[in-house]
């Protein structure tokens, strides 16, 4: 009975969104967004994979009060050196004697980090090459169409190498080196998508008005570029995770004591045989994480293009 | 007569016709390979480490100094370097590797056929195992079989490989003992053959050793299980999108009611249509393993290309990272374009 009012209010407020008259655009913005994580919620493992990105930004977060202790500075290295998992160490501890449940903990943030900053870098170059090459066309989609086919010609973690060899070791350069070996699909998407807007008649009516080209470019091609892209992005992040992990495994990410997952499998691989949960923990953790992120992309790019989805 | 003239014109035509695609595929090559090699030149320049100093040493006096630059071409303008630096790929030379002292291009070849061989073995099992396992998905759809494809799949896409690598060295190695670990052969076994070809399975089988193929075989079978099964979680997932596409077409109703038995719709008909589209994402899923090899090769020790890179990089040994960088990025080039090639003989509608 006392869950009647708040039915009828959720009934109302449903109503609301799928008004088919809204009456601004943000109510017809959260109508739309509202079918959308209708669509998107009914298939069970995209909002698994959802859940497992909100729980890693939770972990990230919130690191500092969830891990029971320090990921740099361990135990005692003559008593708590490569313990198995029990109940004090649930994930056991590394040869450090430190907890390998803490690290995982904090390597939570190294994980996001990178995506976050990958994705803040890659985009906006992606976009800018995608939409000048299509709108201008002529030789500067010849030339910028030339150089991001060389760069796909390289396979991305290979690439990716080159450049840390090139800028020394470090999870920043480790992060340029994603970035700059991740914009080239970017780009191929968001130049089809504006040879799609570019003939069409309200980029006519813009320019009989006098917008500049930069003008058209940012305020007309570039918004309507950017949800593709984005959907595109989501499905790259578990191979920006899984890159950035394997750069970390040849020591070429994140240097000790820093505990980046993909650093730890490569130290666990020295004990390997005897302590297998040296290595084996963080690994699963990178599964999990970019399971995760598929999971999410997979749902999105169902609900944003269902002619994809077959 | 009148057919065989048009017949003739015809057959110019599809010769001028080849003939301008290759003149096409040429270009796209030669442009493509140029940019690898200002990509890898370029990297090259960006290195923090003075060359230079690498050769004199800090200590060397000014003169000294100068003249090593001015030998090794440093003081010119960067685009007569880069002149230099492609006058030099082009005829193989790309300096030697300081830490094998060889020449890169040697040891290149040398470390190849290890790489070929294993992403070789990779993709043939993907092959075998994913093409049937993506038409059986597409075929029992939303069957348990089908979640278990895609299952793979995901899998496929989320798995560390060189996490996964470990794992089956733990497990079929360490505890089990069912196959050998890390490396090509064991040393007793090595110097039972004379490598000719530098693939060791082919070596010892054709010189008979036998003892020495088997173990081959039982050191080679976890890391290219390992590759197989990447390239299988791809080419399943697309072997199973692409029969769903084939078997809604019409002519397998045709096929149906004339009554064609259903292995022979499947099999023959679908999957033969379906056949075109799956050369190039075969090609695809090879030119990955070989990004795929750099882990798995450092994991199991494997002396191929992508050993060669890392321990070259662990050893700042530019010209052999550069080298391999730009080995790697011309055989993905190669493959992208032979599955092009492939795809268009292949497919009439593309004429």
């Amino acid at each position: 009975m006392a869950g009647s009012p708040t039915v009828s209010q959720s009934a109302g407020l449903r109503a609301w969104l799928l008004s088919s008259e809204p009456g601004s655009r943000w109510q017809a913005r959260l109508g739309r967004a509202y079918l959308g994580w209708r669509s998107f919620s009914r298939n069970p493992l995209a909002v698994l994979g959802l859940g497992i990105v909100i729980l890693l930004i939770f972990v990230a977060l919130f690191a500092d009060f969830i891990a029971p202790y320090s990921p740099i500075v361990g135990g005692d290295l003559r008593t708590q050196r490569l313990l198995p998992p029990s109940e004090t160490y649930w994930l056991g501890t590394d040869d450090q004697a430190r907890d390998i449940l803490s690290r995982i903990i904090y390597g939570s943030r190294i994980t996001l980090f990178v995506i976050v900053l990958v994705s803040i870098i890659a985009t906006p170059i992606g976009l800018l090459v995608g939409t000048l090459s299509g709108y201008l066309g002529g030789w500067v989609d010849t030339v910028l169409m030339r150089i991001t086919d060389i760069f796909l010609a390289f396979p991305r973690l290979v690439l990716a190498l080159a450049f840390v060899a090139a800028l020394g070791p470090g999870i920043e350069n480790a992060v340029i080196a994603i970035a700059i070996t991740s914009w080239p699909p970017y780009a191929r998407i968001a130049r089809a998508e504006t040879l799609m807007i570019r003939n069409s008649d309200f980029i006519a009516a813009v320019k009989l008005q006098g917008a500049s080209t930069p003008r058209i470019i940012f305020g007309h091609v570039v918004p309507l570029c950017l949800s593709s892209v984005i959907v595109r992005v989501t499905l790259d992040m578990a191979g920006i995770i899984l890159t950035a992990a394997g750069l970390g495994f040849l020591g070429l990410g994140a240097q000790p004591p820093s505990p980046e997952w993909g650093a730890m499998v490569a130290t666990g691989r020295n004990y390997l045989i005897d302590q297998w949960w040296v290595a084996a923990m963080p690994g699963i953790a990178i599964f999990v994480v970019s399971l995760g992120f598929n999971l999410l992309g997979d749902g999105l790019r169902d609900v944003l293009d269902p002619k994809a989805a077959k | 007569m009148a057919s065989s003239i048009a017949n003739g014109s015809g057959g110019h035509e599809a010769l001028r016709f080849y003939l301008t695609k290759i003149v096409q595929f040429a270009l796209v090559l030669a442009t493509t390979l140029l940019g690898l090699v200002a990509v890898t030149f370029l990297i090259g320049r960006v290195v923090p480490i003075d060359p230079v100093i690498a050769i004199v040493g800090d200590r060397a006096p000014a003169h000294v100094y100068e003249r090593a630059r001015q030998e090794l071409g440093l003081d010119l303008p960067l685009i007569q370097q880069f002149w230099i630096y492609l006058k030099k790929a082009v005829s193989g030379d790309f300096g030697n590797s300081v830490l094998t002292t060889n020449p890169v291009l040697t040891d290149i070849a040398n470390a190849f056929p290890a790489t070929f061989e294993l992403a070789t073995l990779g993709t043939l099992i993907g092959v075998i195992i994913g093409i049937p396992l993506g038409v059986l998905a597409a075929v029992k759809r939303g069957s348990l079989l089908d979640q278990f494809v895609r299952f793979i799949g995901l899998a496929g896409y989320s798995i560390p490989i060189f996490w996964l690598g470990l794992m089956g060295l733990l497990l079929f190695y360490a505890k089990l003992g069912w196959v050998a670990g890390p490396g090509r052969i064991d040393v007793t076994y090595s110097y039972l053959y004379t490598p000719v070809t530098g693939i060791v399975l082919l070596d010892t089988a054709m010189q008979g050793q036998w003892d020495a193929f088997w173990d081959a075989v039982s050191h080679i079978i976890l890391p290219a299980s390992l590759l197989g099964y990447f390239s299988l979680a791809y080419i399943s997932r697309m072997t199973r999108s692409f029969m769903l596409n084939e078997l809604a077409q019409e002519y397998v109703i045709a096929a149906r009611v004339k009554g064609l038995s259903e292995m022979r719709v499947i099999w023959k008909h679908a999957l033969r249509n379906a056949a075109v589209p799956l050369i190039t994402v075969i090609a695809l899923s090879y030119a990955n393993l070989l990004e795929g090899s750099v882990l798995t090769e450092t994991v199991f020790a494997w002396p191929g290309l992508g050993q060669y890179i890392t321990n070259s990089l662990q050893n700042a040994d530019m010209n052999a990272v550069l080298g391999g960088t730009l080995a790697i990025g011309t055989v993905f080039v190669l493959l992208n374009l032979v599955s092009d090639l492939l795809y268009r003989l292949l497919d009439p509608r593309t004429r």
